[in-house]
């Protein structure tokens, strides 16, 4: 495995950055300019750098879709959130419409805002295209099906003219898949998600989405951090803060940084990725969450320093 | 973890020393369950002095909150006081500080919640 590339990192609903932030922002990086001057544009780059995403840029707004580089021709991607229409976008622009590709897409669950994206999946739609689903969930293809009969959606699922084939995992056993090993595991949230452990070129990666990790039973977080053990990278669903999570979110389905900094702490993980942004937090209160997250490693550190960050569309981590 | 507990008046102050982490959290968990069923039952209150617990853990939170419910549904209050600075960050962190009573002192905590505790924890020796 080479890198991991975010197209979608928000939870639940796609958002989108309004006027008013965006003018909230370039208020900011105007008042922090004042009085500077800028030589070129190496120095303002310099200087926005130095600004943080919740100036300079924004974390994106884009439901969860997250490709895997492996190295191979092939293309890996887990979910299939509004993140993939920009995948399909940017995978077309790099080989042109009439270059087969394959794509390996490792579905965690088919709740709405992770299978969202498949309908506007341009290499979907092309003959040629190879395209592998590959889920644990028995319904996964009527789902996908379902979601672009009338009167959800005008294009019905037939017009997808790529050559498609589901592929049902099962929970605990290793698969080799576009020359990696991956492995699925059960996930407490509503109808069940599956999380996936990819494994390839002395690489080990965690997406962990949609996961609620209580940690009351110990045998349970026994097995999830055997899942993350020893992970180059955990893409792991923080979507709450603990205290909403133990309290009026609670069996919502999903995580927090908190949480996060335990179970990769206890499974000796490199990196610890937040995904799966709440779409109510903006820039500013993700970044806030961010640099929490990076003190409370810092505090509870008992081994080696573990980075930590915040998926942002456009975002790569080499591995 | 070591864990005991006094009587002020109405007021019980329990003490946990040292990390509640993920072993330790059902160790507090059965040592504060008695004392908030009991003050839960009489409507009075427990005020926790973290004064010697250096680190609390997820599932340790999730103690103090399910103590918590169970005190507020039956009318009762519970209170956590004297962190030291690293569990002050993570009560903020985790946002425990919105969600569970927190005071500088354990006095502060029993001065907020029973006037008749606070004489008997000003004249305790």
């Amino acid at each position: 495995m080479k890198r991991i590339r975010f197209w979608g990192t928000r939870g639940s609903l796609p958002v989108s950055l309004t006027a008013a932030g965006v003018r909230q922002k370039l208020v900011a990086a105007l008042r922090g300019a004042s009085g500077r001057t800028f030589g070129s544009d190496g120095e303002i780059d310099d200087y926005l750098d130095g600004l943080g995403i919740e100036v300079s840029g924004t974390y994106g707004g884009h439901s969860p879709c997250v490709e895997i580089e492996t190295g191979g021709a092939d293309y890996v991607v887990c979910d299939l959130g509004s993140g993939l229409r920009p995948f399909g976008q940017a995978a077309i622009a790099r080989h042109g419409p009439g270059s087969p590709q394959t794509y390996h897409i490792f579905v965690s669950h088919v709740h709405w805002d992770h299978i969202m994206g498949l309908p506007f999946f341009t290499p979907a739609y092309i003959p040629g295209n190879r395209v592998r689903f590959y889920g644990c969930h028995p319904w996964l293809e009527s789902a996908l099906r379902r979601q672009q009969d009338n009167p959800s959606f005008p294009v019905d699922f037939s017009y997808l003219r790529a050559d498609i084939e589901f592929v049902q995992l099962e929970p605990g056993k290793r698969y080799d898949i576009a020359g990696m090993s991956v492995t699925a595991k059960l996930q407490r949230h509503a109808g069940d998600s599956y999380g996936y452990r990819f494994e390839g070129g002395g690489r080990a990666v965690v997406y962990t989405t949609d996961s609620e990790h209580k940690l009351t039973d110990p045998t349970e977080t026994a097995s999830i951090v055997e899942f993350f053990r020893d992970a180059d990278v955990v893409i792991f669903d923080a979507m709450y803060s603990l205290a909403e999570a133990t309290t009026v979110k609670a069996d919502w389905g999903h995580s927090s940084n908190v949480v996060g900094v335990e179970l990769c702490q206890l499974a000796d993980v490199r990196h610890l990725c937040l995904f799966h942004h709440e779409p109510a937090n903006d820039d500013e209160a993700i970044s806030r969450v961010l640099a929490e997250t990076k003190r409370l490693e810092e505090i509870t550190r008992t081994r080696e320093p573990m980075q930590v960050s915040a998926a942002y569309d456009g975002m790569e981590i080499e591995l | 973890m070591q864990f005991s507990s006094r009587q002020f008046a109405d007021i019980v102050v329990a003490t946990p020393i040292g990390r509640i982490d993920h072993s330790a959290a059902s160790h507090l968990e059965q040592s504060l369950s008695p004392l908030v069923a009991q003050s839960a039952a009489g409507k009075t209150g427990v005020v926790l002095d973290f004064a010697g617990v250096d680190y609390i853990s997820s599932v340790g939170l999730r103690v103090l909150m399910i103590a918590a419910k169970e005190m507020r549904g039956r009318g009762a209050r519970i209170a956590v006081a004297a962190l030291q600075p690293v569990v002050v960050e993570i009560f903020a962190i985790s946002r425990f500080d919105r969600v569970l009573e927190v005071f500088p002192s354990v006095r502060d905590a029993v001065a907020e919640i029973s006037t008749p505790a606070l004489a008997a924890f000003d004249a305790a020796p």
